[in-house]
């Protein structure tokens, strides 16, 4: 029983919640009062109420064109984890495979994804082309966070590894790869993002039409007819994908690391 | 056979009188000099030297006997070359000149090391990180458990095994590195200040049972601090060093008996033997200052 006089508090969660939530409210509603009130034409700005109209009448193009956007993120993303990760670890056991591999990946980072992308249409097929866009743009977070984590192992943890004579498989397995892991996962949560920003780049200079388009040529195509509610409908969904990709990877970033990196623990101890 | 007193083992010895005389004969003994004379080096260091690639001369001229079963520390001033002594005999580095002699197997399991900072790894629980040594070595954890739950219960963690480190104190993660060490029962421990960073109330507690664990083990113990009470309250012998280079510039042998008596860091014969490693301590500051 609570003693008298008690004061209310509200749970932790919703106050954690509560404030974007309410300015994100408020933001959409000045929005629509403002299209309301200024009797603003769809064409130019469509009020929150009609995108939303529009994401359920125009759901049987939109959302197909979310799942190949996804499909390709996703896949993308896949591949640069295996490719990070893998080459970062050839990188910490040879420094020789470091320093002739290095460079190229700096390249293909400072490299803008739009210049390359017309490249790659010429040489693959569209699809092909969009996921080796997605996963270029993905990759170097992962590789340089990876590497880094792994080179910063504690050196006294590594001098006590080196005392029982770990071989250097029980090195990289016991330490440098749990010692690495909140890198790898600071680096996924932004290459997440980059993936879908590559996947959108590559989709619209692929213009690709027909089943296999996503997201990003829908946008392109509905600029064209000038029907903007579906551009800013798209636009949605593209931010709510991206959302949901960096939320999903924040859970798993809390789940691998809760109870020992700071990063994710309480401040409880 | 008798037992030698300052190292808790049996050990076999002509004595110079009977046995009947040998708890007053021991007194009169100074049992420090009894175990130099009776016991083997297990680690030999002569003119010993390290210079490293910056060209900082760490040690030079370094005569060093540790002897099997003693308690042997390394007082000195910052920067005198404790650590490099140590970081020699683990093997971790080489010297430059001289030589260093090692009466020990070669293998994984033949010196434990426990360093200033618990060096614990923070994603694993307190049972895995005692456990990494008997893991390295391919034991599986069911046939590590009850070594592990053995060491746990010795250092008082026997309730902790399942904790991660950050959700332990400071004085319990330096136990857990200490049975980390003590997990594949090493014939020599090394430890590099390991209650420096601690409260004095905790580092008391601590050296009491780590002189428990030096009784029970009968492990050898290098152990380096900068403080001339907790080295005089735990060695056989102190070797005071001076720094620029490192060396070592007097050896005080600490014969009060062990385990210590519960009255011993209040005792006259405490007193006399901090303020005999003080100076000791002064001269290898003026060697520096000179």
């Amino acid at each position: 029983m609570k003693p008298f006089g008690a004061i209310w508090r509200p749970p932790r969660w919703a106050v954690r919640t509560a404030p974007p939530v309410l300015v994100f409210m408020a933001m959409l509603a000045a929005w629509e009062a403002y299209v309301q009130l200024r009797h603003v034409p769809a064409y130019i700005l469509p009020s929150p109420s009609l995108v939303l109209e529009t994401l359920v009448t125009d759901s049987g193009t939109l959302f197909p064109a979310l799942l190949v956007t996804l499909k390709t993120t996703l896949g993308a993303l896949a591949a640069a984890v295996l490719g990070g990760v893998g080459l970062a670890v050839l990188f910490a056991q040879w420094k020789w495979v470091e320093r002739s591999f290095l460079p190229f990946a700096i390249v293909l980072q400072v490299t803008p994804i739009i210049a390359i992308a017309p490249l790659l249409l010429i040489y693959l097929e569209a699809p092909s082309a969009v996921l080796v866009c997605a996963f270029l743009v993905a990759f170097f977070p992962i590789l340089s966070n990876t590497a880094l984590g792994l080179a910063s192992a504690d050196r006294n943890l590594i001098d006590l590894f080196k005392l029982y004579r770990a071989t250097r498989w029980q090195t990289l397995i016991y330490l440098r790869l749990p010692a690495a892991l909140p890198y790898f996962l600071g680096g996924l949560r932004i290459g997440g993002g980059l993936a879908l920003i590559g996947a959108i780049a590559a989709e619209l200079a692929a213009g690709n039409a027909g089943k296999g388009a996503g997201l990003a040529f829908r946008i392109a195509e509905a600029g064209y007819r000038l029907n903007i509610p579906r551009m800013f409908a798209a636009l949605t969904l593209i931010s709510v994908a991206g959302i949901a990709i960096f939320a999903a990877l924040s859970v798993l970033s809390a789940a691998l690391l809760g109870r020992w990196h700071e990063s994710a623990a309480g401040p409880e101890r | 056979m008798v037992l030698d007193s300052s190292c808790g083992r049996a050990i076999d010895i002509a004595l110079p009188w009977p046995a009947w005389a040998w708890p007053a004969a021991l007194d009169a003994y100074d049992a420090a000099m009894m175990v130099e004379l009776v016991t083997k080096p297990l680690v030999s260091l002569r003119d010993a030297g390290k210079i490293y690639k910056n060209g900082t001369v760490a040690l030079a001229g370094l005569d060093l006997d540790v002897r099997e079963g003693e308690f042997l520390t390394l007082l000195g001033p910052s920067g005198c070359g404790k650590s490099t002594i140590l970081r020699l005999i683990a093997g971790l580095d080489s010297v430059s000149s001289g030589t260093l002699t090692r009466g020990l197997a070669r293998d994984r399991a033949s010196i434990g090391f426990v360093f200033q900072d618990p060096t614990l790894m923070p994603w694993a629980s307190v049972f895995d990180n005692v456990f990494l040594g008997l893991r390295l070595q391919g034991i599986s954890r069911r046939d590590a458990a009850p070594v592990v739950n053995e060491v746990l219960a010795l250092v008082g963690l026997g309730a902790e095994a399942t904790a991660f480190p950050r959700e332990l104190s400071g004085g319990m993660c330096m136990r857990v590195s200490i049975a980390r060490a003590l997990v594949l029962h090493p014939p020599l421990l090394l430890m590099d200040e390991p209650f420096a960073a601690l409260d004095e109330i905790t580092r008391f507690k601590l050296n009491d049972d780590l002189l428990t664990l030096h009784g029970e083990l009968a492990t050898t113990i290098v152990f380096v601090t900068h403080s001339v009470y907790e080295s005089v309250y735990l060695s056989h012998r102190i070797a005071v060093m001076a720094a620029r280079p490192g060396r070592i510039i007097e050896e005080i042998a600490i014969s009060a008996p062990s385990p210590r008596a519960k009255n011993f860091r209040t005792s006259t014969a405490y007193a006399n033997f901090c303020a005999q490693a003080s100076l000791a301590l002064q001269g290898a500051m003026d060697e520096v200052l000179k």
